[in-house]
């Protein structure tokens, strides 16, 4: 199985320990990870803009870098979304490509639950071994990755719809404890650009969302998107609170 | 309404952030309430997805089911009107008023004639309207617009309301209690009742089949103002066609669930026919519909039975207040239809949004709202209504990031390659900063790390 890892491209210049998290985690599982060294962008931040006509540069050096692959594995879901719903080639054979690439690229914990069917973690990890209380966790919601891969069951829809792929894996962690939270998938105000061309709006979902997370004091927020996580930290940030943020990839590696 | 984009309006309304938190919680609770009358009925998803598909229906049909409407309403004399745009729907009423030699006017709720600014018109021309949904007659007294099209004064508090009545009702000065002020309103609009000889209200539902059409209202106004008026005048966008009765079957139950989580809307009332001696108007009005209707990509939105359960949810709308959004429908499906009408003036709306999906989670008629702002967006940009200082970034910064040298180069100079995104940019102008920290730039990025200790 040839694994071809896709790393963000703003992961891959502020939050490294994220991506060496999501690859080290993938190789216990036992998989070997290809990484591409050529690639960049999936073109997001151009398309979310209304200029997705700009992103077809970014499309064929996604194409090049990632084709031939038997699953491509981010840990992203809005990258991961991005790409499988908007990836195309410019001529037929690139076409091609992109087509198989859409049908081939999973989101790092829907890799994990639906190809590699993983049941337990490799070596139980253990998120603290001096911890005396278990580690109190809020897990974001990311909108691309729940409403758009389908990660988890949405608030808004009636009936069964299978259970939390990032939830069930962090249940998977020894001295995790998973907090309900008041609102338990409303957006958290990133949004790309959105966050500064409406910054006031931004910042409050941002300050509310966060909130939510301190009224049931949790020691850590954590998700499948590092774009709303670092939203969400810089908020913390300023606030200058103790919380710390992390991609689910940090909790679940051992 | 004022000249300010969504942006800067939602900064203003932000300035308050007391408000903002009411406000936001008020529609998070019927949003709950319509999540809890949705789980109630197992068969929801499958209500959902019929509606979705006879309003598909519909929309394919369009010409065929209008065409039976109006012979059937005509056979049961009902006198219709076509309107091709706001000007002669806004006209063709004046021209009943002045046949009736009225010029006075009540009205119910019609989210329609606030989009033509009937109002406005009407009283350009001497005629008195008064709006008897409270929440509308509030709104009328302060000179403003609604701003949610169920809830139209959603956007006040109590207090504001005392002392809206306390000017324009004369109630005691400082009163807010709702028994009290709801009191007053209802003096006040039975004497509007009783002496208004032509009452206007919106239509939910017209159905082909039988030439009638539905009117759901929780206050009852609707029926009080056309039992006691010599006229009735009912004005409706053409996507209101249903085919069939039985059809409302599967619109009444959605419509009220969604839109507040009741099980029904308190009154349904079905109009047939002119009751003896009374005459019956209804005005059927294009205005963009059907170049709407013509866009494939939006063509669904048309598909809407204005619940507001997308307002409810959306979290940008619950922090932005509805006037934000600079038009007669705000919401999120405000801003997939208002493009459609001027796209220069509504340039701003589709990104009014974070996409996060929700609304069309919500929708009783499976509109893919959010697919349709990410749409718009593309549209918007690609026939030149983006600012040039935008569109310079973007070309900047699609440059650099297909390229994996610059890519790289950026990167080494200090992580700077998201300088070109105007996220992050790194200067004290960036709007991130206003409320927000960066994260630290690291030593080095996972592909250098990669690169040393990988390969
Ligand atoms: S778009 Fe859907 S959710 Fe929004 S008002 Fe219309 S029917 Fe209701």
């Amino acid at each position: 199985m040839k694994i071809g890892l896709f790393i963000p491209c703003y992961v891959d210049q502020f939050y490294p320990q994220v991506a060496k998290a999501t690859l080290t985690l993938l190789e216990q599982l036992g998989c070997t990870v290809d990484y591409p060294l050529n690639q960049t962008c999936c073109g997001q931040p151009m398309a979310n803009s209304g200029y997705a006509h700009l992103a077809g540069g970014c499309d064929d050096n996604f194409i090049r870098n990632f084709a031939g692959y038997d699953y491509v594995v981010s840990p992203s879901g809005s990258c991961t979304l991005h790409i499988k719903q908007h990836l195309h080639g410019h001529n037929a054979a690139t076409d091609n490509d992109a087509s198989a690439i859409r049908g081939r690229v999973y989101e790092l914990t829907e890799f994990i639950t639906d190809v590699l069917k993983v049941e337990s973690l490799p070596a139980k990890n253990q998120v603290h071994p001096h911890r005396v209380r278990p580690l109190r966790v809020g897990l974001h919601q990311s909108c691309h990755g729940q409403r758009g891969l389908h990660l988890s069951p949405m608030s808004e829809l009636v009936g069964n719809q299978g259970v939390s792929k990032p939830a069930r894996l962090l249940k998977m962690v020894n001295g995790v404890e998973l907090v309900d939270l008041d609102r338990r998938d409303e957006c958290c105000g990133f949004g790309g650009t959105f966050c500064v061309t409406e910054e006031a709006i931004s910042a409050k979902m941002g300050k509310d969302r966060v909130a939510d997370h301190l009224r049931h004091n949790v020691d850590v927020i954590t998700g499948v998107d590092v774009s709303c996580l670092m939203h969400m930290q810089g908020i913390l940030r300023r606030q200058e609170s103790k919380v710390e943020v992390k991609h689910i990839s940090e909790l679940l590696v051992n | 309404m004022s000249n300010l984009s969504h942006a800067e309006a939602a900064a203003v309304f932000n300035k308050d952030e007391a408000r903002v938190d009411w406000h936001d919680e008020t529609l998070w609770f019927v949003r709950s309430k319509r999540d809890r009358a949705a789980q109630s009925i197992p068969e929801w998803e499958g209500l959902r997805e019929a509606a979705s598909q006879i309003k598909n229906h519909v929309l394919s049909n369009m010409h065929d089911l209008l065409t039976q409407f109006e012979q059937k309403a005509i056979a049961n004399g009902i006198m219709v009107h076509w309107a091709a745009d706001a000007a002669e729907h806004n006209a063709i009423i004046r021209q009943i008023l002045a046949d009736n030699k009225v010029n006075q006017l009540v009205k119910s709720k019609s989210m329609l004639t606030e989009e033509c600014h009937l109002n406005e018109y009407l009283k350009e021309h001497g005629v008195d309207v008064i709006d008897s949904d409270l929440g509308e007659r509030i709104v009328q007294m302060r000179g403003e617009a609604p701003s949610h099209i169920v809830l139209p004064a959603i956007h006040l508090k109590r207090g504001d309301v005392g002392d809206t009545f306390h000017k324009h009702l004369g109630t005691d000065a400082g009163a807010t209690d709702p028994q009290y002020l709801t009191e007053a309103a209802r003096q006040h609009l039975r004497d509007t009742f009783l002496t208004r000889k032509v009452a206007l209200t919106g239509v939910n539902f017209a159905i082909a089949e039988t030439g009638g059409f539905v009117v759901c209202t929780n206050e009852g106004n609707a029926d009080m103002g056309v039992h006691l008026a010599d006229v009735h005048i009912a004005c409706m966008g053409f996507e209101k066609v249903i085919p069939r009765a039985e059809h409302l079957g599967v619109f009444l139950r959605l419509l009220a669930r969604s839109a507040t989580g009741q099980p029904i809307t308190t009154f349904s009332s079905h109009f047939h026919k002119p009751r003896k001696g009374q005459q019956m108007h209804l005005v059927i009005v294009d205005n963009g519909r059907s170049r709407q209707l013509g866009r494939a990509d939006f063509r669904n939105s048309l598909k809407c039975i204005r619940c507001a359960a997308c307002f409810n949810t959306c979290p940008v709308y619950r922090r932005s207040g509805g006037h934000s959004y600079h038009t007669a429908i705000a919401g999120p499906i405000g801003s997939i239809l208002a493009p459609n009408l001027d796209m220069r003036q509504n340039v701003d709306l589709p990104f009014a949004s974070t996409l996060c999906g929700s609304c069309s989670n919500v929708c009783p008629v499976k509109i893919d709202i959010h697919e349709q702002l990410y749409k718009w967006r593309q549209v918007l940009m690609q026939e030149g209504h983006g600012p040039t200082a935008k569109t310079l970034a973007m070309k900047t910064m699609a440059s650099v990031l297909e390229s994996p040298r610059l890519y790289r180069m950026a990167g080494k100079v200090g992580r700077g390659v998201l300088r070109f995104a105007p996220v992050v940019a790194e200067n004290g102008l960036n709007p991130w900063y206003t409320h927000r920290e960066m994260p630290e730039p690291p030593a080095e990025s996972f592909r250098d790390w990669y690169i040393n200790n990988k390969q």
